[in-house]
């Protein structure tokens, strides 16, 4: 397979009259980690959450795989190897954690899901001692170790995270970079990373896209996005 | 008095147990979709009706053995009234979701005027009884010449009550579709992103809510001998009651609330007055509403849109 994993031309979306996104390209590569960067408002939620069909894209394609999932449901999506870890986390706050796990599980075969579980479970030690604990007691950092232990369950090829290191201290931050780069070096799981924190998902990624107002306004590569001027004045001013 | 006391306990347990099945149909529907489905007391008074249209064709057959009459009533009650409840969700409720708050409530008092008039026109208004199946029963004690007992229905009721509580406990704690209703419940836009057909999902939750107002329904055919096309009004008001003061959302909620208005209901009739007995249940569910908006078990939380 050599195309693309996923390949959005044109995609715009609306809340009601709003419009948050106005003609997004872009594209992710298997294999690589490519993360999105853009202010506040700027629609970077917007993208992660139309790539699984809610809201659906209003005109545009999106290809995943080589397939048109633009018009199909959300959990039609969902089935397809994609998981994303969404902005606010979305823990079941009255599921244990085990059964959050499961949910996550659910689009996959069951057999699969002990293997999976230790694998989740490597990477966030701290989940394994919480099993039974309901998600909603959880501290933040472990909510997101939740979610994205969650996305995982799926065995997803492609991963799609939003602001995985909000409120989070630098330690937990780097606990989650380093478990996203070392899936996808040893896995090859693709990752769509929303960040606000440029600098660092800019050197993790391979490639990334600014997003301004709902439109693209910058691609490259991580180190050439980091290079640039308006880069660093825009969005890594007082950063790291 | 002891043992006047002792049969009004008995009584209002088995009343109890009918509302609180009814109770957790509102209870699960609410906590999925944030609605209040007004034509769900109805749904029960369709439950009724099929339990007695297959008692009485069982009898004219000649299928005289009545634990197999019983159990084939249950059992084809459950399945056309779980239709209904369906139907009535693709038809009434899902073109409106997504609308405005009051739409989907004004088509539930829609249909459950339809459903009433339904059954009127198709079986009449007079009462319709039936010869008691399950006659006699076990004597507890005799004390001042009243006799304590347990009617084999009112036994009956109480055993298929915790069985069908038991499962639906089960269903809900332990299966991937009791997981998938409560992750709808919790977060439906996230459950969607877990891959959960949340349409789908929603059908069970009415699937499974009419199906326990259809063992309500059976069970109170039993109990009372008589039916009407009204009875879906009177104890769909009241279980909502249940629902409500057990906190509405909260499953175990509905059947403690249930059994709560059981209990009032039947010792207000025998110690006051049965004319004011719905009263009773009424003053309840607005003292509720006004004191205690999130029931006994409710969360604080619980506020949808
Ligand atoms: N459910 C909604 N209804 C209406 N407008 C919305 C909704 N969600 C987002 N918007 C609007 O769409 C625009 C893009 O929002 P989005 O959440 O995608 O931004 P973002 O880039 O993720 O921002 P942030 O960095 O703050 O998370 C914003 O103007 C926002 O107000
Ligand atoms: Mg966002």
């Amino acid at each position: 397979m050599s195309g693309p994993l996923l390949k959005l031309s044109g995609v715009t979306a609306f809340y009601g009259a709003i419009q948050a996104l106005k003609g997004v390209d872009l594209e992710v590569a298997p294999g690589e980690i490519v993360t999105l960067i853009g202010a506040n408002g700027a629609g970077k939620s917007t993208l992660m959450m139309t790539i699984c069909g809610s809201p659906h894209a209003r005109h545009g394609q999106i290809l995943y795989d080589g397939r048109d999932i633009t018009a199909l449901p959300t959990h039609e999506i969902m089935h397809m190897g994609l998981a994303q870890s969404p902005e606010g986390r979305r823990i079941f706050g009255r599921m244990t954690v085990h059964e959050n796990l499961l949910m996550g599980a659910q689009v996959v075969a069951m057999r699969n899901y002990a293997a999976t579980r230790d694998m989740v479970f490597t990477l966030f030690p701290r989940l394994k001692e919480r099993l039974t604990q309901r998600g909603g007691t959880l501290s933040g950092g472990e909510q997101q170790m939740l979610a994205i232990g969650r996305a995982l369950m799926s065995q997803p090829r492609l991963l799609l995270l939003d602001e995985p290191s909000l409120g989070l201290a630098p330690l937990v931050v780097r606990q989650i970079f380093g478990a996203i780069r070392q899936l996808n070096r040893d896995t090859g799981l693709t990752v769509l990373l929303v960040e606000q924190n440029a600098f660092q998902a800019l050197r993790l990624a391979h490639r990334g896209y600014v997003l301004v107002n709902g439109a693209v306004t910058m691609a490259g590569s991580g180190a050439e996005l980091l290079a640039r001027p308006e880069i660093r004045a825009a969005y890594l001013e007082g950063g790291h | 008095m002891v043992a006047y006391a002792l049969q009004q306990l008995i009584n209002g347990v088995t009343l109890g147990m009918i509302y609180g099945l009814i109770a957790v149909g509102y209870t699960m529907v609410y906590g999925i979709i944030g609605m209040i489905n007004f034509a769900h007391g109805d749904v029960f008074m369709i439950g009724a009706f099929l339990s007695l249209i297959s008692l009485t064709l069982l009898g004219a057959f000649g299928l005289t053995f009545v634990p197999l009459a019983l159990a084939l009533t249950l059992v084809l009650a459950v399945a056309l009234a779980a239709l209904y409840g369906w139907t009535l969700e693709r038809v009434a409720y899902r073109p409106l979701r997504g609308s405005f708050r009051l739409a989907p409530l004004i088509s539930a008092i829609g249909m459950s005027i339809v459903l009433q008039q339904y059954i009127q026109i198709a079986q009449g208004a007079k009462n319709k009884p039936i010869l008691p199946p399950l006659p006699g029963g076990l004597r507890l004690m005799e004390s001042d010449g009243l006799v304590v007992q347990v009617t084999w229905t009112r036994l009956l009721i109480v055993v298929v009550t915790l069985a069908v509580l038991g499962a639906f406990t089960w269903l809900v704690s332990a299966t991937p579709l009791g997981r998938a209703m409560r992750a709808c419940e919790q977060d439906t836009k996230m459950a969607a992103l877990l891959g959960i057909n949340v349409d789908r999902t929603i059908s069970f939750t009415f699937v499974i809510g009419a199906a326990l107002a259809a063992v309500a329904g059976f069970m109170f055919l039993l109990n009372y001998g008589v039916i009407d096309f009204f009875i879906g009004f009177v104890a769909g008001v009241k279980a909502f009651t249940a629902a409500v003061l057990g906190g509405i959302g909260s499953l175990p909620g509905a059947v403690l609330g249930g059994l709560l208005i059981g209990l009032i209901e039947t010792f207000w009739s025998a110690y006051f007055s049965v004319e004011y007995k719905d009263v009773a249940a009424f003053s309840i569910l607005i003292l509720v509403l006004i004191f205690m908006p999130t029931g006994l078990l409710g969360r604080k939380d619980v506020e949808k849109v």
